[in-house]
């Protein structure tokens, strides 16, 4: 463990553009966590899921993976919804979330990895972009391209969805339903479809992050695991629901991760996130920026 | 029926059931016996806390694992400095003892967070467990560990035939434990946690401290199911070990089965166990997740009550309190509820 | 049984008789910047037939809640029985006798309404010291409870078959069950017959007279009037009456207030 200030300024920065990852992949539940209280434990499978349909439109087509996600980003908002409406009539109807809501995410979590392992195998996959590869350097950093662009989307993303949220009238019916469904109702609105809505954006937000992930890192269908502590950390400590919440609380986790991954080795990696999580439930469930 | 009763019936069961898979004399029913008779043991240890109670541990994995490598642990110490060569019953009082104060404490940790922050917080203790136990070198880190499973002992013979015995008889304990809950005051508490955790404070319910008795009694049934793997599987890797397979497994099968009495996680794990056995044998392993995943889904979705309850609603008897249907038996025997 | 004689406008026992069952001093309770309780003082001599009354949001249940032990508050203490509450689980006061029913009906909703009196009994009533059992003694004060309610043939009904008025009738079974020395009852009135609330109402004087304090939490003012001796009136989570019930009602601050709206 050589401590030197380059490596330390590399892995802070590292850190940071892979928490705007961070932010974009935990956005989604953000929306479904945090304000419609839907504990998707499934959406790191989706994420994965994104990512392979990516590496297929770039393997086959040779098409750019962040804009083969957005194109398939309809696709997922369908996909959310319908399992929204299953969620809800199964469970929200009969008020049985608790469990079985849990036990239905997790059935959808092993069914959707192991469909992938079916398909693809368990090697690993990697997508082929003009910005995978070249380095930006600037005096001392060293800024890998593949994660930086992600970053910046991801950011872009986040920022967008946050606007949404706050200036549409379907955004701000979507953070009213999670506080008040009889005045929505009076207001002519149905909060059971403003919630199919906000959870389908929720799984389309997983296509693209899972685009994100796919130019970062090789993924196999089990990579999905890892980040189910880091999301819901970061749901967590970000203030459950609160975006800009989010992002700060995935850039400090981000960091943490690095600096560790860098001065301890990257075995310790895992305990980070969760170590993390377990300690914000401890001390502060309302998170940074806590609503 | 009073428990000893109860003891002897299923003994005698689990003696008959030995003696047949004997006489049919085939290693394979042993080995995938044992593992079928893991999951009783797992699913019945996971429903006391989640059925009985309504906390949903997705952090199975970490006892069972933590059980099966403390038996490394003694192990290493056998073969390094010659010591007392401890017999399996034993170990897995080590295990269970191990896994039990682990499940005390992360009851004390995690217990006061709400169910849903609980599941998650589970998972992550057992991620972080996972982590430790693969940084410590003593039990082979990532590397796995290696046991060597003696060949035979007496009288029983065949060494796979005294784990599938041990395991057998571990489930019939496991099964026994949760009948005795569900008949005991206990099990009147923890229902009242289970519906409504606030109205059963108020009524003078200790919720803490019967949860936590809960996450102890689970923790450690669960560390006692995985203290003989080692000797059953000849090579522990941590990555398997720990893996959500055996969350979703002891979550699935009293799902599947019923999580409202004893009987739900030992169908659920006899059913979706075998199935999974055949599978693997016949197609793949991977589809045994495959399964789990799809049966789980769709039970939870249209069986809320598990297969007990199917049978239930099929026999039009209505599904009412199985906690609680019983009286406190000790009083009152022989009264038809 | 202490009689309870009359009390002065700051609720003690006018004749200095027996100490206080519940004192409460300077309770304040807040929700992040919102102030639900300010100031609370109250003091219940044991035997009292308290009424508590006030407009929606005005605080009522937020008090039972941290009389109760369900919710902690910030400033002041609660004294049951000279002994003081801080820190006290739910569940440990539940067993010191104080009890209280739910507005909104929190029923187990696996369990069938014998099993539902049957909880408290098990844990409240057989625990204290001395008082040992047996199960067919729980089981015959299961039926007796649910019969005094008027539950008696449901015993073994699913809180699901209830109707919402059944609910609140095994609400209040369920705080009696425990054998408190203080029940408040918050609400259970609600949406029940004149006939309905007569027999709740003397339910609840019967209960009074084999000596448990009660207090009363009600909208429904003819059962609060005939009910109470005493009544407290509250608004905005500040006590703004405390006496008589014909005083208080008389109280222009409480016309104002309350009545007037």
């Amino acid at each position: 463990m050589i401590f030197s200030f380059d490596l330390l300024i590399n892995a802070v920065v590292s850190g940071i553009l892979i928490g705007g990852f961070y932010a974009a992949v935990t956005s989604g539940v953000s929306l479904s966590f945090g304000i419609l209280d839907i504990v998707n434990i499934a959406h790191p499978a989706f994420i994965i899921l994104g990512s392979y349909l990516a590496y297929v439109a770039n393997a086959t087509l040779g098409v750019d993976p962040i804009l083969a996600s957005i194109v398939m980003m309809p696709l997922f908002f369908v996909l959310g919804s319908g399992i929204y409406q299953v969620y809800y009539v199964s469970f929200e109807k009969r008020g049985q979330e608790s469990l079985r809501g849990l036990a239905f995410f997790f059935g959808l979590l092993f069914i959707t990895e192991v469909t992938l392992v079916l398909y693809f195998g368990v090697d690993y996959r990697y997508v082929e972009a003009r910005y995978i590869g070249p380095s930006w350097h600037f005096a001392m950093l060293d800024i890998p391209l593949r994660i930086l662009v992600p970053c910046l989307v991801s950011l872009v993303m986040t920022a967008g969805l946050q606007i949404f949220l706050t200036r549409s009238f379907l955004g701000r019916a979507i953070m009213a339903v999670a506080q008040d469904q009889l005045a929505l109702r009076l207001m002519a609105v149905d909060p059971i479809k403003i919630k199919r809505i906000a959870f389908g954006i929720s799984i389309a937000t997983a296509s693209l992050a899972g685009a994100f992930l796919i130019i970062i890192q090789p993924v196999e269908p089990s990579v999905g695991r890892e980040y189910i502590g880091r999301i819901f950390a970061i749901c967590v400590l970000g203030g459950m629901g609160s975006l800009p919440g989010t992002v700060i609380a995935a850039m400090l986790l981000g960091i943490v991760e690095s600096l560790t991954s860098t001065f301890y080795g990257p075995s310790w990696a895992p305990a980070v996130s969760f170590g993390f999580l377990l300690l914000t439930l401890a001390v502060r469930p309302a998170g940074l920026l806590g609503r | 029926m009073r428990t000893p009763v109860f003891l002897l019936i299923w003994l005698g069961i689990s003696a008959l059931v030995f003696a047949i898979s004997i006489e049919i004399n085939n290693d394979y029913i042993f080995f995938a016996g044992y593992v079928v008779l893991q999951y009783v043991a797992l699913g019945t240890a996971w429903n006391i806390l989640g059925g009985y109670c309504g906390y949903v541990n997705f952090g199975s994995a970490a006892f069972f694992a933590l059980g099966a490598y403390s038996t490394v642990a003694i192990y290493k110490l056998i073969t390094e400095y010659d010591f007392y060569r401890m017999p399996i019953p034993m170990l897995m009082l080590i295990g269970g003892i191990v896994s039990g104060i682990v499940g005390f404490g992360m009851g004390y940790l995690t217990l006061r967070l709400r169910g849903a922050f609980f599941a998650i917080a589970t998972l992550a203790l057992a991620v972080v467990l996972q982590t430790l136990v693969v940084n410590w070198d003593y039990v082979g880190g990532s590397r796995g560990a290696y046991i060597i499973r003696p060949e035979q002992i007496e009288p029983i013979g065949n060494y796979i035939r005294y784990l599938f015995l041990i395991m057998m008889l571990l489930a019939v304990a496991a099964i026994a434990i949760a009948r005795m809950i569900e008949h005991s005051r206990l099990g009147y508490g923890f229902a009242s946690i289970r519906d409504d955790e606030l109205a059963a404070e108020a009524s003078g319910v200790p919720t803490l401290r019967l949860k936590l008795i809960a996450t102890t009694i689970s923790g450690a049934l669960m560390g006692m199911a995985g203290a003989p793997f080692p000797y059953y599987i000849g090579y522990l890797q941590p990555s398997s070990t720990f893996g959500l397979d055996y969350a979703v497994n002891s979550i699935a099968m009293p799902l599947i089965g019923g999580t409202t009495s004893w009987v739900g996680p030992l169908i659920g794990a006899l059913l979706l166990g075998s199935l999974q056995q055949i599978a693997t044998v016949t197609i793949s392993s991977a589809v045994n997740l495959l399964i789990v995943g799809f049966l789980l889904v769709i039970f939870v979705i249209i069986a809320p009550n598990g297969i007990v309850g199917l049978i239930h609603t099929y026999f039009q008897r209505k599904p009412e309190n199985f906690v609680g249907r019983r009286r406190i038996e000790a009083e009152m025997p022989g009264r038809v509820p | 049984m202490i009689a309870a004689g009359p009390s002065n406008a700051n609720g003690t026992a006018a004749n200095g008789a027996a100490p206080a069952l519940l004192e409460i001093e300077n309770l304040g309770k807040r929700f992040g910047g919102f102030v639900a309780l300010e100031n609370i003082t109250l003091s219940v001599p044991p035997g009292e037939r308290l009424g508590l009354i006030g407009p929606n949001g005005s605080g009522k249940s937020t008090l039972v809640n941290c009389i109760c032990g369900t919710l902690r508050n910030e400033q002041g203490t609660v004294q049951f029985g000279g002994q003081r509450l801080d820190g006290l689980q739910a569940h440990q006061r539940t067993r010191l006798g104080l009890a209280r029913s739910f507005q909104l009906p929190r029923p187990f909703v696996s369990l069938t309404l014998a099993d539902n009196i049957r909880i408290p009994l098990l844990y409240t009533v057989a625990t204290r010291s001395g008082s040992h059992r047996a199960a067919h003694e729980i089981e015959e004060r299961c039926a007796a409870l649910l019969h005094q309610v008027g539950l008696g043939d449901k015993a073994r009904r699913l809180p699901r078959d209830l109707t919402q008025v059944e609910m609140r009738k095994l609400e209040l079974a369920r705080a009696m069950a425990a054998e408190p020395k203080l029940l408040i009852a918050d609400e259970a009135m609600a949406g029940l017959t004149h006939s309905e609330i007569a027999d709740i109402l003397s339910l609840l004087i019967r209960l009074n007279e084999q000596g448990v304090t009660i207090i009363l939490i009600e909208h429904i003012m003819s059962a609060v009037m005939s009910f109470s001796r005493r009544l407290v009136v509250l608004v905005s989570g500040r006590k703004i009456a405390d006496g008589m019930p014909d005083d208080v009602m008389r109280d222009p601050e409480v016309e104002r207030a309350y009545l007037g709206q």
